[in-house]
């Protein structure tokens, strides 16, 4: 691929800005809105884990802290949200620098860097939840101004386009970074370590790069949920569902790819609303927790049988139809 | 002809065990030197060493003159010591042009250059027609080429090779020599830790031998190939002695052959 | 002497808490070392069989610690085949897939258990669930003391089953080295499975000590799972006499803390311990050298 990546960022963009023109529902804009914000969370996931190789199981720790700042920088400092953004992503960016400094030089990696960041995000959740500054277990309450210039917006379609527009930042980010002397590195320290030191790469260094722009493009995603949902508590800031929401999409749609977890996460959030309907009908109310069932089968089946994910599959079948023709 | 590397007294204990005991040596620029010694020597610690991979107890090293002791192995890779692994390494999800480009990366930043760069070493290393395959479905001496492939391509002037000739055919490695010469001939300077001596004899202009942690011998292959202190580092204790004692039976032998002469 | 009564209360309570967290680590710890892998759906399965203590009591009326007999065998074979027939099979022996594939199932059997029994708290009633022993001048509860001699009893079990029996010699020697285990006849993947078994059977042992003083909900699992990893990890991985005495740490620790900071903090005072030996002290107290 030369260029290609971006002309088919800029052609996927622009379809998928064009969804919210076919439809006025309320019901279909906020879960394309809601897709938008796990796909820029799984974004920053995909560049440490899906690049870099180290599995994280608390980016919740990074989504949280970008919520909180966007919430508290609004209602304690009455900041405009438009200023808070940056300040909650850069909030994020040191979270994910301070916890990559900690464990990395620890020579934390698998499974203890996993557990590692898990009990990072769990401090983190449990502070929220007694901290008063942050609301403690009542949560934030950021009050309703529709007003662009509040990031608040009447027309539910604004939201969405906001929110691809950030999407459509963390793919080119991506993009970039996918052909790049740091993302040719990064995929190094990803497949041998001691190899990629030998050929003079600062392993260390690189992951750090790597932890630190994950946790300012996953707190991206915590301030549209903050502008999106208008309300915070710790169990939605830094509960584990978003750090599962973030791994499993880059994981189901191809992992260390630039599309692979917008794929993901459409895939994931997509099949997760089929299954609760069709569960609500069979049943005759909601039944909580089947969606994440779903998602948890999807999981161990992506392992098995499609490790590269929905785009890995996708390539396997046009390169076999396509050898079929010839 | 001037020192590139310099191994002075180099010393790594782990516990009670004494891996590298005292070693010093130097690398003459331009020089294909050999490092060789029975399994379990410490070469691929004193090996470790120099390329940044392990710190030693105590002692230093020194590239063009400047101590490199306290710099980390990316490090010293930018100053230009270049290592192989003995089990090759692969970037295994990568093709052999991006693991190649990795170590090119080094010194070109930029994307095209890298690439470029990667392809022209892989040629020059003989993996021109697999540059677009995967790393993971090389053959072994595939891979001990690519292994190859990286370290040049991060434009060292010492390159640390660790037995890139082991697990390899005879035919592999009669294929291989020339490659080797035609890396030191472009002006890289060769570190080469053997074992397969024959190999060895013919590749090097200098040889150190270390034995139990400590150089023995150090010269031309031939001398050392016939110090009798090499031969029992080898072959153990009396070793030289057997095979002196050998040599004079059979003269003894052949002398009677001949017959004596007033029977 | 108020103050040294509660202090010394606190103290006991954590201990008595601290061998069933013990015992939860000891499942964890035991499937580590042979397997070198961390079962991340430990905690959920801790879930499962807590709800199955539940479902045995409110439904067919079966006292907890009768269910220990029913349920430990289950478990064991549920064990047995995840470990045989999914984890083995789905995560093509690398150690990323399997914390992957386990982390699918915590997640499965956490929201399984959500849907079909809701996120209400339970718990269920038995006639001696207060009853307490007068020990100078503490009362300790009888059913707690009961879990804190079990879980010593089952460490000791699981001990005399690695040492001296022929399936403990086979989960020993895959523990060392899986290859050479393999060379000499051991079926490598049926003791893994078997040693998976053990760890859920662990589990449920330590469920049903648990029931008659505690309560289960769908995410009570996470509560325990990070609390064994510390356990474990603060104890050496694969370590059981590390399993042991870092169960009665985090115990005493938790109780005395939430004594003193009270209770979210007493918890989170766990997961900086965990933070802390993983980032300086990886090898736990009792572990060998990496």
């Amino acid at each position: 691929m030369t260029s290609a990546p971006y002309a088919w960022i800029a052609a996927i963009v622009a379809a998928l800005a064009l969804l919210p023109l076919g439809t006025s529902s309320n019901t279909v804009l906020n879960f394309l809105s809601f897709a938008m914000i796990v796909t820029v969370a799984a974004q920053g996931w995909n560049i440490l884990g899906g690049y870099g190789g180290q599995f994280s199981f608390g980016h919740a720790v990074f989504f949280g802290t970008g919520a909180y700042v966007m919430a508290l920088a609004q209602v304690r400092f009455g900041l405009n949200p438009w200023l808070a953004l940056p300040l909650a992503m850069a909030m994020g960016a040191a979270v994910g620098y301070a916890i990559g400094f900690l464990s990395f030089r620890a020579r934390l990696r698998g499974s203890y860097f996993a557990l590692v960041t898990l009990a990072f995000a769990e401090v983190f959740r449990i502070s929220a939840n007694a901290w008063g500054f942050t609301g403690g277990a009542a949560g934030v309450l950021v009050p309703l101004k529709l007003d662009a210039a509040q990031m608040q917006f009447a027309d539910k379609r604004l939201f969405y386009w906001l929110a691809l527009a950030f999407v459509a930042a963390a793919l080119v980010l991506t993009a970039w970074i996918a052909r790049s002397r740091f993302g040719a590195q990064l995929v190094a320290v990803r497949e041998n370590e001691e190899a990629a030191r030998a050929l003079g790469v600062d392993a260390l260094a690189i992951k750090l790069r790597a932890i630190t722009l994950s946790g300012a493009v996953t707190a991206a995603a915590g301030c549209l949920y903050t502008q999106k949902f208008l309300y915070l508590d710790a169990n939605l800031a830094y509960g584990p569902w978003i750090s599962v929401e973030a791994l499993l999409a880059p994981i189901i749609g191809g992992l260390g790819t630039v599309f692979g977890p917008l794929v993901g996460a459409v895939v994931l959030l997509g099949l997760g609303e089929v299954t609760k309907t069709v569960f609500a009908n069979l049943m005759g109310g909601s039944v909580p927790g089947v969606d994440l069932v779903v998602f948890g089968a999807l999981l161990i089946a992506c392992v098995a049988y499609a490790p590269r994910g929905v785009l890995g599959l996708l390539q396997g079948w046009l390169a076999s139809a396509r050898k079929a023709r010839a | 002809m001037s020192v590139l590397l310099s191994v002075k007294s180099v010393t790594k204990r782990f516990g009670g065990l004494t891996a590298v005991d005292d070693a010093s040596f130097d690398v003459a620029s331009g020089s294909i030197t050999g490092l060789i010694g029975p399994n379990g020597a410490g070469k691929t610690t004193l090996f470790a060493i120099i390329a940044g991979f392990e710190p030693a107890t105590s002692g230093a090293v020194a590239f063009e003159g400047r101590d490199v002791t306290a710099l980390p192995a990316h490090r010293r890779a930018m100053e230009g010591i270049a290592r192989t692994f003995q089990i090759v390494q692969p970037f295994a999800g990568l093709s052999v042009r991006e693991n190649i480009a990795v170590g090119a990366f080094l010194r070109h930043a930029d994307r095209k250059d890298a690439l470029g760069r990667a392809d022209e070493v892989g040629r020059k290393v003989g993996l021109g027609p697999m540059l677009d395959q995967s790393a993971g479905q090389l053959t072994v001496a595939g891979r001990k080429r690519l292994e190859l492939a990286r370290a040049l391509a991060t434009e060292p002037r010492l390159l640390l090779l660790d037995e890139v000739l082991a697990g390899l055919n005879p035919s592999e490695i009669r294929d291989m020599m020339p490659v080797v010469q035609a890396i030191r001939a472009s002006g890289v300077t060769i570190l080469i830790v053997e074992h397969v001596m024959q190999a060895v004899m013919s590749l090097c202009d200098s040889v150190n031998v270390l034995a139990q942690g400590r150089i023995i011998a150090s010269g031309a292959p031939a001398s050392v190939a016939r110090d009798p202190k090499v031969i029992e580092a080898y072959l153990g204790q009396g070793a030289a002695a057997r095979m002196q004692a050998q040599g004079d039976a059979q003269n003894v032998a052949a002398d009677a052959r001949r017959g004596a002469p007033d029977a | 002497m108020l103050k040294l009564d509660i202090f010394l209360s606190a103290l006991a309570n954590g201990l008595m808490t601290g061998a069933v967290y013990a015992l939860v680590a000891l499942g964890l710890t035991l499937v580590y070392g042979v397997l070198h892998i961390i079962n991340f759906a430990h905690g959920a399965t801790l879930t499962a069989a807590m709800f199955a203590v539940f479902v045995m009591h409110s439904v067919f009326k079966v006292d907890p610690y009768l269910a220990i007999f029913i349920l430990t065998p289950l478990f064991f074979g549920l064990g047995y085949a995840v470990q045989r027939f999914v984890i083995g099979p789905a995560s093509h022996g690398d150690d990323s897939n399997i914390l992957l594939v386990t982390l699918g199932l915590s997640i499965i059997i956490e929201n399984a258990l959500l849907a079909g029994f809701r996120s209400d708290t339970r718990s269920i009633d038995v006639p001696y669930g207060f009853s307490v022993v007068e020990v100078g001048n503490l009362f300790l509860s009888t059913p707690k003391l009961v879990a804190f001699a079990a879980s010593f009893l089952v460490a000791l079990l699981l001990w005399l089953l690695l040492a001296r029996t022929d399936t403990g010699k086979a989960i020993r020697a895959v523990a060392r080295e899986k290859t050479g285990a393999a060379l000499s006849g051991i079926d490598v993947d049926h003791i893994y499975a078997v040693t998976f078994g053990l760890g859920a059977a662990c589990l449920a042992i330590a469920a049903c000590l648990l029931m008659p003083t505690f309560l289960v909900n769908p995410r009570i699992g996470n509560a325990f799972v990070l609390v064994a990893f510390t356990i474990v990890v603060l104890g050496g991985m694969g370590s059981i006499l590390g399993a042991l005495v870092g169960g009665l740490i985090i115990g005493v620790v938790e109780s005395l803390s939430g004594l003193y900071f009270g209770e979210s903090l007493g918890q989170i005072g766990i997961f900086l311990i965990f933070i802390l030996v993983l980032l300086f002290r990886p090898t736990g107290l009792f572990g060998a050298k990496a």
